[in-house]
């Protein structure tokens, strides 16, 4: 193993670093990233929130997706400093409490997970969906949820806890 | 006295896992998920060749980069006697190379660094100066005289690895020669990749004080993990603690020891701090472990009358640059002889030969039991050539050639000892739920018509739940599994097994089966695995191992307890423990029903009121040696309609009556039986991995390496036929890969039906849009 002059341990990076405001789960936070840290490390790394996932850091299985303003977003394609003072959902903040999201709650009762991994984005994927249409027809949950891989292969119970919240039965 | 038996949650209830309520919450711990104080973090340099000589590494550019605290090279390694690592398959592959790379994306140098994005910086700073040589690319080539060596530093100097073979080659030859009706298909079933959402990765910590080296990381066997460590590095192996948190998905690629493991081990012993080492998308699709790449020549002989009498296969096993395939030790092509599946054969012959290439190793499953899914497909598409060659019913021939009900413990003629099945009434139950004469009648009169419609039958036999010590091992570990069991005074317990999770839900499974056998509800049963400090050892979980190993392990180790309790309630019933009996999860005097007391009251007693001559305490451990693996089966039939403007091929029902013994969890089982459908489509429609002539890999990330997602999936339906394990404590046989194993040939079986009179005999897998447009183009049945 080679290793540079002895001090190294103790040298930080001195790349230049932005001051951001964010709205994390109804708190403000207050951050200082390298402008090119992605919102998925922003929140993982900095804030602790590791409920959102890398699964490919190219905005290409849906595991790190996260609500801002409500919208379902790929937080590894999203540069931290653009989410200056936006509201950023994590599946820690859809939780009240003791009280699960109904969202949360069909994952549950229709079985619609394995590993768990994907399991925060897809919960979030479909929340964004019900938010801005509260009766989904199947074609528009599948497209609402095509962005979202699961490998273990849970889609279509994903799709019947879906269809429980869209008011249909499964 | 009675007990509901929903509260118990025992075997056969649907109960709610008990996993959910972290991942639901963001709670799980994966492996990117852990964070120790002063970690560093480590990022890998990758060869661009498929093969190269290296001529230098410069990483002086690299270390002046702040935030960088080292460089690992081969000869780093080397000086140290890593430079290589033993594979499970006898053969050893480059941790890191000292000289040479043989295939794309290898391993080359790591970064050590004090942060994630440092580490990256420092990767793209380190130059290495390759002198590119020929690769060889095509395992056929491989073979040839003048072909470039991949291997030179082995003895023998071919890339020829090995030649094994199964069943009588002098019979088979002889049934070959004197039948009425032969078929051949050469059939390919292309390299693939796992894919679990998760990528591989790992946190080395070693204490310099303890000298304890611990090491989270991503994998499905972490006590075959910790032996093989403690046998490579030296290290006692109570100084070793390998710890497999949540995992996010494993279906094979799990199974390995990657060298990023290693070299963070090595860099976390060097800086005295932990160091974390997680791979990225590309990385895990180029350079893990890849499934499959057989190159098949399969022949069936039967007579006239569609009875088939023999199989001869040959097959090409391209195993990439090293041999570090998971199989167990003695079956260097896994249970590849299980190729005679479901049917009476007089003989069978079944040869593959490895060879190496200069691409990534591997030849782990890809949800599967060893190899199965190769043999399954093969003969599963011979038996509808044969069909078709025969114009009979693929249904028809089927029934006629299977092994039947009573015949079972059956000998095959590659000579495994099926358990148990019930093929017919699996086939017949598919049949009438897809309304096969109806579907029949439907494609006759849509072929007059000009649509294409195929239906296709698959009628699977599996192996799995390796295995009986007296043929199956790891490196020399047995494959048996654990379970140890302790009840706590009030009436708990904890349960900790030697297989692991990645999504299976043993948290409740495992639980459920000591819910049943010890009458104490599920809700009050932990069930921990995964760190070898603290769990039995077992040999983890794959080739769906686990209900038939730990699964029956944990019952064995229930019954023990349940024998002592019967002692302990002898004594609170003031009767001899002869006059106790188990009656609906508690033990009663026997014929008196009021005189009867709980586990739970036992358990208390095992603690503060037990007899002179016994022991305190309430706890069991056993350590299960199957006597035999288990033969799960099914019957699957799909239906495709083929759109002829764009070769599309849509699965448009698909039914699945699978067979796994008793069932633990309804629920679970039919999640499983989702999971393996989905990823049985995969590889059948969408899935491959391949390289052009100069060794690129040409599908490193999810654009060009297509999963299913929810609008490919088609609606499943999901049946069962039960026929228990006659050898299994409580009569399972494993279902997690069923599916996975059953479903390609179903598929591919449908789209050839739908071509058939085309003349279509035979389509490799993945049945892309693309391959079938070519196919109605040159038959001028493509629409324009």
């Amino acid at each position: 193993m080679s290793s540079p002059s002895s001090n190294a341990a103790s040298v930080s990076t001195s790349a230049s670093t932005t001051t951001i405001h964010l709205t994390v789960n109804g708190r403000t936070r207050t951050l200082s990233v390298e402008p090119r840290r992605t919102l998925l490390d922003a929140l993982r790394e900095d804030l602790h929130l590791t409920g959102a996932k890398p699964g490919c850091n190219m905005g290409q299985c849906g595991a790190c997706t996260v609500l801002l303003d409500g919208e379902a977003v790929y937080s590894c394609l999203a540069l931290a400093i653009e989410c200056q003072h936006q509201a950023i959902t994590t599946i820690e903040g859809l939780a009240h409490d003791d009280q699960l999201d109904p969202v949360q709650q069909a994952f549950i009762d229709h079985d619609a997970l394995q590993c768990g991994f994907c399991t925060p984005g897809q919960v979030l994927a479909l929340k964004s969906l019900l938010l801005r249409d509260p009766h989904p027809d199947d074609d528009a949950i599948e497209r609402a949820m095509a962005g979202n891989l699961c490998r273990c292969g849970a889609y279509p119970k994903i799709l019947a806890a879906a269809r429980s919240l869209a008011g249909r039965a499964s | 006295m009675t007990t509901d038996a929903a509260a118990i949650g025992g075997m056969g209830h649907s109960v709610k896992r008990k996993e959910d309520a972290r991942f639901l919450r963001g709670k799980g711990r994966y492996i990117d998920d852990i964070k120790l104080p002063g970690m560093l973090y480590m990022d890998i340099v990758r060869s661009p060749y498929a093969h190269a000589n290296i001529k230098s590494i410069d990483a002086s550019k690299a270390l002046a980069l702040p935030g960088v605290l080292a460089v690992i090279t081969g000869k780093d390694l080397d000086a140290a006697g890593l430079a290589w690592m033993p594979t499970l398959m006898s053969d050893k592959q480059m941790v890191l190379p000292v000289d040479r790379v043989v295939y794309q994306a290898q391993e080359v140098a790591a970064v050590v660094a004090t942060e994630r994005y440092i580490a990256a910086d420092g990767v793209a700073l380190v130059e290495v100066d390759y002198e590119p040589l020929p690769p060889v690319i095509d395992p056929f080539k491989a073979l040839e005289p003048d072909a470039p060596l991949v291997r030179p530093d082995r003895e023998a100097q071919t890339n020829h690895i090995w030649h094994w073979e199964s069943g009588d080659k002098a019979r088979t030859d002889q049934l070959f020669n004197e039948a009425e009706v032969t078929v051949k298909e050469h059939i390919y079933l292309p390299r693939i990749h796992v894919s679990s959402i998760e990528t591989c990765g790992c946190v080395a910590s070693f204490d310099k004080v303890s000298g304890k080296l611990t090491v989270y990381m991503t994998t499905q066997a972490p006590h075959a993990i910790r032996t093989v460590y403690s046998l490579v590095t030296g290290i006692q192996e109570h100084k070793i603690r390998i710890v497999s948190p949540d995992i996010g998905g494993g279906f094979g690629g799990k199974v390995p020891v990657y060298p990023g493991y290693v070299i963070a081990s090595v860099a976390s012993i060097q800086t005295g701090l932990p160091v974390k080492w997680i791979e990225d998308r590309s990385e895990n699709l180029q350079a893990d472990s890849f499934a499959r790449d057989y190159h098949i020549t399969a022949e069936l002989a039967a007579k006239n009358d569609g009875t088939m009498q023999a199989l001869r296969v040959k097959t090409l096993a391209d195993h990439g640059a090293f041999d570090a395939a998971a199989n167990p030790s003695k079956f260097p092509a896994g249970l590849f002889s299980i190729i005679t599946g479901s049917y009476r054969l007089d003989a069978a012959h079944v040869e593959v030969d490895g060879v190496y290439t200069n691409k990534p190793s591997g030849g782990v499953a890809y949800r599967c039991s060893f190899r199965v899914t190769e043999a399954v497909h093969t003969i599963e598409r011979m038996v509808d050539t044969l069909a078709q060659k025969l114009q009979r019913d693929p249904a028809a021939v089927r029934m006629q050639n299977f092994i039947q009900p009573d015949a079972f413990p059956y000998k095959s003629a590659t000579g495994w000892e099926y358990d148990s099945g019930n093929y017919p009434a699996a086939l017949q139950k598919a049949m009438e739920k897809i309304d096969y004469a109806g579907l029949r009648r439907e494609q006759a009169e849509k072929r007059a018509r000009g649509e294409l419609m195929g239906i296709g039958i698959s009628t699977f036999t599996e192996i799995v739940g390796a295995g009986p010590s007296h043929t199956f091992d790891i490196l020399g570990i047995k494959m048996f599994d654990s379970c140890e069991i302790r009840v706590h005074p009030t009436g708990s317990a904890i349960v900790r097994i030697g297989v692991q999770t990645q999504g299976q839900g043993h948290e409740t499974t495992f639980a459920q089966i000591v819910a049943e056998e010890l009458g104490l509800p599920v809700e009050n049963i932990t069930v921990e695995h995964g760190d070898t400090d603290t769990a039995p050892y077992g040999l983890g979980t794959y080739a769906s191992r686990s209900t038939p190993t730990a699964g029956a392990a944990t019952a064995v180790a229930a019954r023990k307890i349940r024998d002592k309790a019967k002692k302990l309630a002898g004594h609170l019933l003031e009767v001899s423990p002869d006059d106790v009996e188990w009656v609906d999860y508690h033990f009663q005097v026997k014929g008196v029903p009021g005189r009867s007391v709980t586990m739970k009251d036992i358990a208390f007693a095992a603690y503060t009121n037990f007899p002179p001559d016994l022991e305190a305490g309430l706890e069991a451990v056993d350590y299960y040696d199957p006597p035999n693996l288990t033969f799960p089966f099914g019957a699957y039939i799909c239906v495709v309609d083929i759109d002829r403007g764009t070769g599309m091929v849509k699965i448009r029902r698909f039914v699945a009556v699978d067979d796994c013994g008793n069932i633990i969890n309804p629920m679970i089982v039919d999640g499983q039986i989702h999971g393996g459908l989905t990823m049985g489509m995969a590889p059948a429609l969408f899935e491959a991995i391949t390289y052009d002539e100069n060794g690129n890999m040409q599908q490193s990330n999810f654009m060009d390496y297509l999963l299913p997602t929810a609008m490919e999936t088609p609606v499943w339906e999901t049946d069962k036929t039960t026929t228990p394990s006659p050898h299994h404590p409580f009569g399972a046989k494993g279902v997690g890969e069923s599916a996975t194993v059953g479903a390609p040939p179903a598929i591919a079986n449908a789209v050839v039906d739908a071509l058939s009179h085309l003349g279509v005999t035979h389509l490799d897998i993945p049945i892309t849009p693309w391959k079938v447009y070519q196919i109605l183009q040159e038959h001028g049945a493509a629409e324009s």
